[in-house]
């Protein structure tokens, strides 16, 4: 490349400051044993940066009160900020309207609101369900009580060698019993990248609606939902460096106003007597009782913040990442890592010869290195690759190639003292 | 905090790399199987009760190594003990892993008071419990145990006490 072809480039595409972004995350300053921490938990949970927090304090100190009741100075403000929430994560994910964009507690809630919502309304027995064997347990469980209470079916979409799901085997699952179609944007426990777009043009073609739970896909990819015409798709506030307690579920309204109620208490309601309730419409029928407001302020501030660094320079860092962290790996003798999918979210689970996964995270936590240890919630992934759990790396926007040297030093130890 | 390198000491290396009494046991009279669903750590302790007398005993599983040198020194340890003695064990080593004895008790529990560092990882005191707790479970004839059951053996009082 030339002086001018690298200038060109670097006009065009301004340098992602990967220290700058640092500074805005308090924690990352911790010590852990004695080390500067290495925090590579992140699909876990990822941290928060002091724009989230100031904005938390600020809403507590001078914003709240409970939501759509009184005419007071502060439930006003209250409502307005909870419903600009509404409105940021509606422009984040091109949502068609701020009434699709329905609060939860997290992903876990927000797929037990399909559930309960559609799934008791329009799946019966002898109905079938369509799941993927990459899926985290909070998309299997809610399904299978489903399936229990309603005699339905679940189907299992298979996976190859590679963590790729196999799409002609996907097809031949569809018949005339399909109901319903669950599937993860990017697997949490290999980092595979599913291509939920064909998938659901698939399923529209049968007639069936989709569900996709992004939990691990908005922290580190554009997502789209319009263009994805994903039915539902479900992502949580503290995995995209937002508050615990609060999570997603984007609905078309076509479909959410079909449904059954999911929880009964206030907010769902227009009126109640003993004889008759009628419900409230969207998005409210589906937030009952005081939601988590300060949660829903955390959030819209997130996607301010990483609206405000770009999801697309956020991806292509982590990217480099990953790309970085599976080349070392690759060439470690002893290290092999499970899941190699040609696309893949910065997400690297791995297993070191002879050593259990859990004696690998205490040793790495020894040196201030946070990684996930154990079966990632994903115990159908473990069994299909034979192994009873994996050590798990997972890249945010604020790590560093350095942090990477610091986990492949880590390993080495771990292979020392294990030699 | 403790240092948590002082846990991965050579002896408990050692009897990871090469676990003593390790396999089946055709002659076993009392056998028990105990799981950790948190970490996937199962482990299977088979014993030859002779009059109360541990005459012989081993164990197999799939485990880390904090869970297999600890189900391998609790072997060597009693073997050729009383069942009562053996109790007496579980309940120090217990009282030793969730740090509630001092260093009087640690000397008497000899090698094993290696695994007194665990005690300063919470989420590690369970492995290094398991072996011992599978064991209570065999000595009551129950057939498995495990740390998550509802009558979760890690709460429920230990020995003859």
């Amino acid at each position: 490349m030339t002086a001018l072809e690298t200038a060109v480039r670097a006009q065009s595409a301004p340098a992602y400051d990967v220290e700058r972004i640092r500074a805005d995350f308090p924690i990352l300053g911790l010590e852990v044993n004695g080390h500067p921490l290495v925090y590579l938990d992140n699909a876990a949970s990822s941290q928060m940066p002091r724009q989230v927090i100031d904005r938390l304090v600020r809403y507590a100190t001078t914003q709240h009160a409970n939501v759509n009741r009184g005419v007071h100075y502060l439930s006003e403000t209250a409502t307005h900020e909870y419903e600009q929430a509404r409105h940021k994560i509606q422009r984040f994910i091109n949502a068609r309207e701020d009434r699709e964009v329905i609060f939860t507690s997290g992903t876990t809630d927000a797929i037990n609101l399909v559930t309960h919502g559609y799934g008791r309304k329009f799946i019966g027995a002898g109905d079938e369900i369509i799941l993927t064997t990459l899926e985290h347990h909070s998309n299997i469980v809610p399904w299978q009580m489903l399936a229990e209470e309603k005699r339905a079916r679940i189907r299992v979409v298979p996976v190859d060698d590679a963590g790729e799901l196999d799409l002609d085997a996907y097809e031949k699952l569809f018949n005339a019993h399909t109901r319903f179609v669950g599937v993860m944007h990017v697997s949490n426990a290999l980092g595979t990248i599913n291509p939920v777009k064909r998938m659901i043009a698939l399923a529209h073609a049968h007639g069936v609606p989709v569900l996709v739970d992004g939990a691990q896909a908005v922290p580190h990819l554009p997502v789209n939902v319009q263009d994805l015409d994903s039915d539902f798709y479900a992502f949580s506030g503290h995995k995209m460096c937002g508050p615990t307690g609060i999570g997603i579920l984007h609905g078309k309204a076509s479909l959410l106003e079909k449904m059954n109620p999911y929880k009964g208490g206030g907010d769902m309601i227009l009126s109640v007597t003993f004889e008759k309730t009628t419900y409230n419409s969207l998005p409210h029928v589906f937030e009952a009782g005081t939601p988590p407001i300060a949660g829903a302020v955390g959030i819209g501030a997130a996607v301010d913040y990483l609206s405000a660094i770009g999801m697309a320079a956020i991806a292509a860092h982590e990217h480099e990442l990953l790309e970085y962290a599976t080349a070392q790996m690759s060439r470690m003798k002893g290290v092999r890592i499970i899941g190699t999918a040609a696309r893949k979210a910065s997400v690297i689970s791995f297993t070191i010869d002879g050593v259990h996964p859990h004696d690998v995270g205490t040793l790495l936590n020894e040196e201030g290195i946070a990684v996930r240890t154990g079966h990632h919630c994903a115990q159908p992934v473990m069994q299909r690759f034979h192994v009873p759990a994996t050590s798990r790396a997972s890249f945010a926007l604020y790590n560093t190639m350095a942090e990477v040297d610091a986990l492949i030093a880590g390993i080495r130890n771990v292979q020392k003292v294990f030699a | 905090m403790a240092d948590p390198k002082a846990l991965y000491q050579e002896v408990i290396l050692d009897h990871n790399r090469k676990p003593r009494n390790y396999g089946t046991l055709p002659s076993a009279n009392h056998h028990a199987e105990g799981h950790n669903p948190l970490c996937g750590d199962r482990i299977d302790v088979a014993l030859a009760l002779d009059d109360d007398k541990i005459g012989a005993i081993a164990f197999e599983g799939e485990s880390c190594a904090i869970c297999k040198a600890s189900a391998s020194m609790m072997t060597v340890a009693v073997k050729g003990r009383s069942r009562a003695e053996a109790e007496t064990l579980i309940r120090e080593f217990r009282e030793m892993a969730i740090g509630k004895i001092g260093a009087d008790g640690l000397a008497h529990l000899g090698r094993l008071s290696v695994f007194a560092g665990v005690r300063d990882l919470p989420t590690r005191v369970k492995c290094a419990i398991l072996p011992w707790h599978t064991l209570h479970a065999a000595f009551n004839a129950v057939t498995s145990t495990s740390t998550e059951a509802e009558d979760d053996p890690m709460h429920a009082p230990i020995g003859d006490a």
